[in-house]
């Protein structure tokens, strides 16, 4: 389990992250969902103690965490918004590197190393140096290799930036087999999709603050599940409603062009931090 | 020490894919040195009453061991921190800092040492000038030993890698010419010459010539670098332990 406890980063023009609380139970598959420049980077960041936390406490099965204390960071694999493999050696050596460093055995490495190559198709490609690798490859090798050492937490930021609409389906469904595993995972998006596809809950960050926590479903139906979307003195708006002859009576009375959809978690961010998504 | 050996392991990956590059990149400022002071001005010259090549070998290993070992960890530092981020998925494994700093001056030295091996293959075949003795091979190690864990620290304060070459304008540069790899440092200016007693490629140049010198001033140069060393490598390794 993982309890954050007023966890604020504070850098010299700004409060990245600002006394935020948040826990994550075994085997949730949690989303934080912001815009650009929210917190969640610096969040994950200070969770895998690359950021030196400002104050606040991040406890990890009952331990706080910290750089130096090398057993707990075994715990968590982590796949930074920023590629970090290292170019000049391939996919397998890659592995094979981090395998040492978490002190695996090697037999049960190059077993777990094949096993994940095999797991994110790079199988085929495994001695081919990671700097020649696809943005989609590289994100799939540095999440076989945040798996190599069996995290119980697996920390994600932005695992699809970058990739098309394809790559972005493929890493869903493996994303989805490791929630299907029991591995608790955290995942940082702007992609309101991703979260509704993926997450069990969702935090909404903005400015470093947690702005609504709830499954997405609930925050759907927080919002109003029907939303009624016109476009008015140049600017498009819209209204929630919790049935559609609710929304369908206030269509009524709208004149010129109207559309009546069902809400999604965007427009539950819309509306909780009175800005655009960019996705 | 799994840790120790993950990371020498990744070096000596990389190593043997860039052998060749990095064999003939090694040679070619050694060689440059060796035709122009040696053979170029060393021909009508005469140092110590030996001939300027068999003067200036010594000092070209130390100023070489210095540069290598300095520029790879320094820059590999710099570049894995800055630019490639790999730095950041060592402060996430279960790797001790301490044993990731002296892993990568271990392996920044070795480039160093392997640089001093290429020289004194090279000199191999046109002189017989040169003693190897166990002292010799203790005090280059150490030089490497020393400019790495300095390459290590630099490379972790230092945020750009502009910044870096200037260091080694500043710094590395000028103590290759001031400390006795091409004349011996008491022909500066005396205070000049106090200032250069204190740096530590002066006493590597000095221990590696070697030449009349007492024990107890043989084990000055030893101590001089092993206290270089010291503190350096706990510099580093403490910075390591708190940078972002
Ligand atoms: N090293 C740093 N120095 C100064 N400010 C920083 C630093 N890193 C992040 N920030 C600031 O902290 C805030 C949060 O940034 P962060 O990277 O956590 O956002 P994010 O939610 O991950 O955004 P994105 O979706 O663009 O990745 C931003 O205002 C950013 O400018
Ligand atoms: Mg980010």
């Amino acid at each position: 389990m993982l309890n954050i406890v007023d966890l604020t980063k504070e850098y010299k023009n700004v409060t990245a992250v600002d006394h935020l609380n948040l826990t994550i139970e075994d085997g949730e598959f949690f989303g934080l969902l912001g815009p650009n420049g929210a917190g969640k980077t610096t969040t994950v960041r200070m969770i895998s103690t690359i950021t030196p936390k400002t104050s606040g406490d991040i406890v990890i099965d009952g331990e706080s965490i910290d750089r130096n204390l090398t057993t707990i960071k075994a715990k968590i694999g982590v796949v930074p918004q920023q590629n970090n493999l290292e170019n000049e050696m391939s996919a397998w050596e890659n592995l094979e590197v981090h395998g040492i460093l978490y002190h695996i055995g090697k037999e049960k490495r190059r077993q777990k190393i094949a096993e994940l190559l095999e797991f994110t198709g790079l199988t085929e490609r495994k001695d081919d140096l990671a700097k020649t690798y696809s943005g989609g490859m590289k994100r799939k090798l540095m999440i076989a290799r945040a798996l190599l050492h069996e995290p119980e937490m697996l920390l994600l930021d932005e695992p699809t930036v970058g990739l098309d609409a394809g790559a972005r389906r493929k890493m869903w469904d493996l994303l989805k087999r490791l929630k299907s595993n029991g591995l608790t995972v955290l995942l940082t998006t702007h992609y309101i999709e991703e979260a509704e596809v993926l997450c069990d809950r969702v935090g909404l960050i903005n400015k470093g603050k947690l702005v609504q926590l709830d499954t997405p479903l609930n925050l759907i139906e927080e919002v109003g599940k029907v939303t009624v979307e016109y476009f008015e003195d140049g600017k498009t708006h819209e209204e929630f409603f919790r049935t559609r002859e609710e929304a369908n009576t206030y269509a009524g009375t709208i004149e010129g062009e109207v559309r009546i959809r069902p809400s999604n978690l965007e427009d539950v961010f819309l509306k909780f931090t009175n800005r655009r998504v960019e996705s | 020490m799994s840790g120790l050996y993950g990371i020498l392991w990744q070096e000596a990956v990389v190593f043997r894919r860039k052998f060749w590059a990095t064999t003939l990149g090694n040679m070619v400022s050694p060689i440059l040195y060796l035709i122009a002071f040696g053979w170029g001005l060393g021909g009508s010259v005469q140092m110590n009453g030996m001939s300027y090549m068999a003067y200036i070998i010594p000092g070209i290993i130390g100023m070489n061991t210095m540069m290598i070992s300095f520029s790879n960890t320094g820059s590999s530092i710099n570049i894995s921190r800055l630019f490639y981020k790999t730095f950041e998925s060592y402060m996430i494994s279960p790797i001790n800092m301490t044993v990731y700093a002296l892993g990568k001056i271990i392996a920044g030295a070795l480039y160093g040492a392997y640089s001093a091996l290429l020289i004194i293959i090279l000199v191999s075949v046109f002189t017989t000038d040169l003693a190897i003795t166990p002292y010799f091979v203790l005090v280059a190690l150490l030089n490497c030993l020393v400019f790495s864990a300095m390459g290590f620290f630099v490379g972790l304060l230092v945020n750009s890698h502009s910044d870096m070459s200037k260091f080694t304008s500043f710094v590395i540069t000028p103590m290759s010419f001031l400390c006795g790899t091409f004349f011996p440092v008491d022909k500066m200016p005396e205070v000049l010459s106090w200032i250069i007693y204190l740096l530590p490629l002066t006493h590597t140049n000095i221990a590696l010539r070697s030449a009349g010198e007492s024990p107890e001033q043989m084990a000055l140069h030893v101590g001089v670098l092993v206290a270089y060393f010291i503190v350096l490598f706990v510099l580093g390794a403490h910075h390591c332990k708190n940078v972002e």
